[in-house]
């Protein structure tokens, strides 16, 4: 065949391929907008009406009245600052909880590290279940039990968490490198020993830097939690969209916006450290 | 100093546990009510009756997640241009447009459904625009870093056969970054399935508002069709987008495009 021949050859394949990319897209395309019901009308038409409520979300400021005016839009904000503090200790208990059960189980989903594949092939669809689930589904589930209050958040963020440290965990567990567990083998540790003097030291690096990124996304989970009733900043907020007291609102989710950002600054500073000190190990 | 941080999360570990009761009678009494009621409720799943509902609350969920998630790329794609270091010379602009997109990730998509609901009333369009909205801020981040990482020399040489503005994004920039681009755009459309199985929980439309419907009434066993309903959705969409992506990317070796984003 000549070089003219294969590349038209070449050509009509891809071709062919990005005709049928196409086709697909498109089905799915027709197929959700008709199942979602989506319409663009309905969705320019509600552009004004989202500036209009964003517009609503903040009080006049005046200059001249400038602290006065910020003091009356945060007339609740001791309460919106406990609120905010009890969110925080919502998402590090969690983080804390979760991370050591994850921890504890990431050992038995590793395939190097499980002694048997069926403890490996449980330990893994547990902690799926644990993450697939989404996180409120997990609140409303514990308010049955636990009642309204963060007790049940917490519990919630922990499950979820439990599942992606475990899964995150094992997958650092996997990459470790066999040799210091030979060694250790070889001297006559046991289990145990191998986890803490070869295992340990090689993956807490990683661990670190996956501790501070849940801690992050923690914070963003507690913050929701509370619409449903589970504890936490989430519920003054649907409290006050409920109530359609949308100043209080703009108020409590510019705390929200602050806290998440500044969280993810200083989380990103630790996960580097950590990260960069897991290179020169 | 390490001592230190380990004497001081204890302590603070033990606090909140104290605060939050979880040293108190009542976590046992909620731990067996937990074993004894919801465990022992939710099986075996029931309500079958009502499957053809559920599957298509599952597809109008499985719909939100990917309107949602074509129109934040479609959003994020001239964004992401502006985001770039190397294709944005105005430096504030450049910066100006990550925090912005910062901002709109900073919100839960719970949060900005709660929004939208207010705005465009209740139903799927406002789970969509929500997705759309993080998304958006999402892609931008993660589009711009692809564009940050492209090899220069290909535009350059566009540049040198004579290439225009446009013809140098096209046939230097795309082939570079589009798989990059549409990979990631998919494991977020996986993500958001996920996502939007919850957004009726505030009643932006989706399988969410049956779920909390079923889980409020305490009809446990129908609650347990639902989430299983859900679970398998996720593991299907799952798997087709990892082959599709193992098709786009070529190297199934490489770790989950987001985990990499987050992590920079």
């Amino acid at each position: 065949m000549s070089f003219e021949e294969q590349y038209s050859a070449y050509r009509r394949q891809k071709r062919l391929y990005a005709a049928l990319f196409c086709g697909v897209f498109a089905l799915c395309l027709a197929a959700s907008w008709i199942t979602a019901k989506f319409d663009p009308v309905t969705l320019l038409g509600g552009l004004p009406r989202t500036t209009e409520f964003l517009v609503k979300l903040v009080p006049p400021i005046g200059m001249a009245t400038f602290a006065a005016d910020v003091r009356e839009w945060y007339w609740d904000g001791a309460k919106w600052m406990g609120s905010l503090l009890n969110t925080l200790l919502m998402a590090y208990l969690a983080t804390v909880i979760g991370t050591a059960l994850g921890g504890f189980l990431s050992f038995f989903a590793a395939r190097n590290l499980a002694q048997h594949y069926a403890v490996y092939w449980i330990t893994r669809r547990v902690l799926e279940v644990a993450r697939t689930v989404p996180d409120i589904v997990w609140a409303l589930l514990f308010i049955i039990a636990f009642g309204i209050g963060p007790l049940a958040g917490i519990l919630a963020i922990t499950v979820h968490t439990v599942g992606a440290q475990g899964k995150l965990f094992a997958e650092v567990n996997e990459n470790i490198s066999p040799l210091p567990i030979d060694g250790v083998r070889a001297s006559g540790g046991s289990w145990l020993q191998v986890m803490r003097f070869a295992v340990l030291p090689q993956v807490l690096p990683n661990y670190m830097s996956y501790i501070f990124w849940r801690m992050e996304l923690n914070v963003r989970s507690a913050t929701i939690v509370g619409f449903v009733g589970a504890g936490g900043i989430g519920h003054d907020l649907f409290t006050s969209v409920q109530l359609l007291y949308f100043g209080d609102a703009g108020a409590i989710l510019l705390i929200v916006v602050a806290t998440v950002m500044a969280i993810d600054i200083v989380s990103e500073r630790f996960r580097h450290r950590a990260i960069g000190k897991s290179s020169f190990a | 100093m390490s001592r230190v941080l380990w004497v001081g999360n204890t302590a603070l570990t033990l606090y909140c546990l104290y605060h939050f009761g979880f040293l108190s009678g009542d976590f046992l009494h909620g731990v067996g009510k937990f074993a004894s009621v919801v465990v022992a409720q939710l099986f075996p799943p029931a309500g079958w009756g009502h499957l053809p509902e559920f599957l298509k609350a599952m597809g109008e969920t499985i719909a939100m997640a990917f309107l949602g998630t074509l129109l934040g790329a479609t959003f994020a794609l001239p964004l992401s241009f502006l985001a770039s270091k190397n294709m944005t010379r105005s430096r504030p602009l450049q910066f100006g447009t990550r925090r912005f997109a910062d901002l709109l990730r900073a919100f839960d998509y719970l949060i900005w459904a709660l929004i939208f609901v207010r705005a465009v009333g209740l139903g799927p369009l406002a789970g969509i625009m929500a997705i759309a909205i993080v998304e958006t801020g999402t892609f931008i981040k993660l589009y711009s870093e692809a564009i940050e990482n492209l090899d220069r020399k290909q535009i350059d040489g566009i540049s040198a056969a004579g290439g225009n503005g446009l013809q140098r994004v096209r046939f230097g920039v795309l082939p570079q970054v589009l798989p990059m681009m549409l990979s990631n755009t998919l494991y977020m459309f996986e993500h958001n399935v996920r996502s939007a199985s919850i957004l009726g929980i505030v009643g932006a439309g989706g399988i969410g508002f049956l779920l909390a419907d079923r889980l409020r009434a305490y009809a446990l066993q129908e609650a347990c069709t639902i989430i299983l309903l859900v679970i398998l959705a996720v593991y299907a969409i799952d798997y087709l987008s990892k082959v599709l992506r193992e098709r786009l990317i070529g190297d199934h070796r490489r770790r989950e495009p987001v985990d990499d984003a987050k992590q920079a």
